[in-house]
């Protein structure tokens, strides 16, 4: 069962150079209990994603399409709805946990104001009774509750922001790059935390990152963002070890190569959101770049293996035009766009 | 137990911090004592010369011991310091501390006030500023707070004479009672809001708040100013902090989020410049002071300073010092408690 389905979202940010489509046509369902990687390079929108679910983009920026969660429309609801649905429904933590929590409040105050807001009966009792459950699960001991956020190191205080978050028992779970800002170990810890969480309650997680090991390890179906859309999606298994789009092909060639020691990066640059390439947003990177890439939007098809997948290679026959399939001239674009 | 630990830490900042307040006081003084005595001549000569016949000028000379080495003279300046003597003023043999008990408090009543006022003001505008940035609400409370950053004191005193004082007749012109109650008011603090509650005379209250109302607002608007142009810009700022949007995410109301992340901590950066302010308070008070015919310690030491009164100028001087001294130490503090980062 869906907790969270999205049908040609998109979300646009207003800027000086014009509209940066962050968000452009996705749709993605998310399922009770399970976890959904969410991979792609820097600045391909998958935090404006994540912020988009909670309500939280900044001013200036637009949303369409729709979001629906347990019946809602999300991308029509007022801020006041909103407000009752983060925390308790769907959680959110940061890329970044050193400048998270308010330097000058004590993490007690941080939970009581949490829990108040939303569990307004609770008495005082039952709140440090929670927070403390909730802190001890992620290995902070009681005697540290009532000590301000300077007092803690980096991977504790993401360990706390996550308790702050799991208190509300949220059914689903935005991890946006939880560990980036961390070192090995203690990212290992909190992907252990994650983990756990998913065998404990049916909570849904959604898991943004960029590495590609954190998915092969704790997720069970992926979704390979680029440039604003989604280019593929499937289990995770099949993805990793069929992949159906060239972009994925390339993403897994540069984690393996990490591993021979012979370097491989994805040649050429991630594209600017505010213009960019039309049809096919890969193509200029793309090793297998055919004539229709540059004149035809893709269209999601289904690939043998079972993924979806948005990329001419798997077709629809019937609609690349006649002498599309040719390879595409390199030097010939360069001269178009020059031109 | 970690309540414990903080205490401990906060006293142990506070006496670091007292500590480091005295060598502070120190090299204040040592810097007040040079620049009043590296000019040629010594004060009975300065105030006095020409005025009296040489032999006597000889003779005031030697009872007040200038004509001994420096450095015996800054010791015994020290001396004074500590035991709070700052000698008798020349021209009217008043002893400087009374001047400072007297026309002190006076200002002391005048500048609270007015950082009050100010800081009315500043935080109430400033905050709805920031709130709601860009609306007409932000247009007019920035525009407000240049105007009264950028008018001079005596103009705007001119201004509120003018206006409440001429034509509305609501407030008394200038001084700081009436006789009547001034030769009725008894005035052991010097304060005399004080002084008049002390002696549950509330005519003799209404008529000093009366007194004071024009002075202090002017003074506290020009203070303001700046204090709303930081403190919108604070706002702003916090605004966009992290823990701002991570609150946000935690489905916090807006009213919590706003008072409890933003505005507090909008405001920790205010104590500090308020610190500051303080010196910039004591120049505006003499400007004020001079306006509104207010018998502060500025007027005093203009007085003094046109007549070359050298011991009541370093005695001023020195007082003036350690009250920047003593407010900056309470600044600190205060900074330490409310920001537990300050303590480590
Ligand atoms: N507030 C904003 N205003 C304008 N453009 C923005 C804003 N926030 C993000 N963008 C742009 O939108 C695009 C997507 O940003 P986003 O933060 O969603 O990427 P991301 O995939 O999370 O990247 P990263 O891995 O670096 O966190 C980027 O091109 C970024 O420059
Ligand atoms: S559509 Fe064409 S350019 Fe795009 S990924 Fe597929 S093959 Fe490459
Ligand atoms: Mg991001």
């Amino acid at each position: 069962m869906s907790v969270l389905s999205a049908r040609d979202l998109r979300v646009w940010y207003g800027t000086s150079r014009g509209p940066v489509r962050a968000v452009d046509g996705i749709s993605l369902e998310i399922n009770a209990g399970e976890t959904l990687g969410l991979v792609g390079e820097s600045g391909c929108g998958k935090s404006t994603l994540g912020r988009s679910i909670l309500g939280l983009l900044p001013r200036g920026a637009v949303i369409d399409g729709e979001l629906l969660y347990d019946g809602q429309n999300l991308t029509e609801l007022s801020q006041r709805d909103f407000r009752r649905l983060r925390g308790p429904e769907i959680g959110l933590i940061f890329q970044e946990p050193m400048t998270r929590l308010n330097p000058l409040m004590r993490i007690s105050d941080h939970f009581k104001e949490t829990l108040e807001a939303h569990e307004s009966s609770l008495t005082d009792e039952e709140i440090r009774r929670r927070s403390l459950d909730a802190l001890g699960g992620m290995g902070i001991p009681p005697t540290r509750f009532r000590q301000y956020p300077h007092e803690f190191s980096g991977g504790m205080r993401q360990r706390i922001m996550i308790a702050l978050t799991l208190v509300l028992r949220p059914k689903l779970l935005i991890a946006d790059e939880p560990t980036t800002a961390l070192d090995v170990l203690v990212e290992a810890q909190i992907l252990q935390i994650l983990g756990d969480l998913k065998k404990n309650a049916d909570t849904a997680l959604l898991l943004i990152t960029h590495n590609l090991g954190i998915v092969a390890e704790s997720c069970e179906r992926v979704a390979v963002m680029y440039a604003g859309q989604i280019v593929e999606e499937g289990a995770a298994r099949t993805v990793f070890s069929q992949p159906a789009h060239p972009y994925t092909s390339e993403l897994l060639r540069s984690i393996i190569s990490l591993k021979t020691t012979e370097l491989h990066y994805i040649p050429g640059a991630p594209p600017d959101l505010a213009d960019p390439p039309n049809a096919c947003r890969f193509h200029p990177r793309c090793p297998y770049a055919m004539q229709v890439c540059t004149a035809k939007d893709p269209i999601e098809v289904r690939a043998e293996t079972g993924q979806r997948v948005l990329c001419w290679l798997h077709g629809p026959e019937e609609e690349i035009p006649p002498g599309g399939k040719a390879p595409l001239e390199r030097e010939a674009i360069a001269v178009a766009e020059e031109a | 137990m970690a309540g414990g630990q903080q205490t401990t830490s906060l006293r142990t900042y506070a006496l670091t911090r007292l500590g480091l307040a005295l060598p502070m006081v120190l090299i204040l003084l040592t810097m007040v004592f040079l620049l009043l005595r590296v000019a040629p001549g010594d004060p009975i000569t300065a105030a006095l010369g020409g005025r009296l016949p040489p032999e006597q000028l000889e003779e005031r000379r030697e009872a007040a011991g200038y004509n001994r080495s420096l450095a015996v003279q800054y010791l015994e300046y020290l001396g004074n310091v500590a035991t709070l003597d700052f000698g008798e003023t020349i021209v009217d043999n008043r002893p400087v501390t009374r001047v400072i008990t007297q026309n002190g408090a006076a200002t002391l009543e005048l500048t609270v006030v007015a950082l009050f006022v100010a800081l009315l003001v500043g935080i109430g505008v400033g905050l709805v500023s920031g709130r709601y940035r860009d609306t007409p609400v932000d247009v007019a409370g920035r525009l407000f707070g240049i105007l009264i950053y950028a008018a001079p004191v005596f103009f705007l005193g001119f201004l509120a004479q003018l206006v409440f004082a001429q034509w509305l007749g609501w407030f008394p012109t200038s001084g700081r009672a009436s006789p009547v109650t001034s030769y009725d008011l008894d005035t052991p603090t010097n304060l005399f809001l004080v002084d008049s509650l002390i002696a549950l005379d509330f005519s003799a209250f209404s008529d000093v708040l009366s007194h004071l109302v024009l002075p202090a607002v002017t003074l506290g608007l020009v203070t303001g100013g700046v204090f709303i142009r930081l403190i919108r810009v604070n706002v702003l700022q916090t605004l966009q902090g992290d823990y701002i949007e991570a609150a946000r995410a935690r489905g916090l109301s807006e009213r919590t989020v706003m008072w409890h992340h933003a505005f507090r901590n909008a405001l920790v950066p205010v104590i500090t410049v308020v610190g500051l302010q303080v010196a910039l308070l004591l120049g505006g008070a003499v400007l004020t002071e001079q306006t509104f015919n207010w018998p502060g310690i500025g007027s005093e030491l203009i007085r003094y300073l046109n007549n070359r009164d050298y011991i009541a100028i370093q005695g001023i001087i020195t007082f003036f010092a350690l009250v920047v001294v003593i407010v900056s130490l309470l600044i600190d503090l205060l900074n330490a408690w409310v920001d537990p980062r300050v303590r480590y």
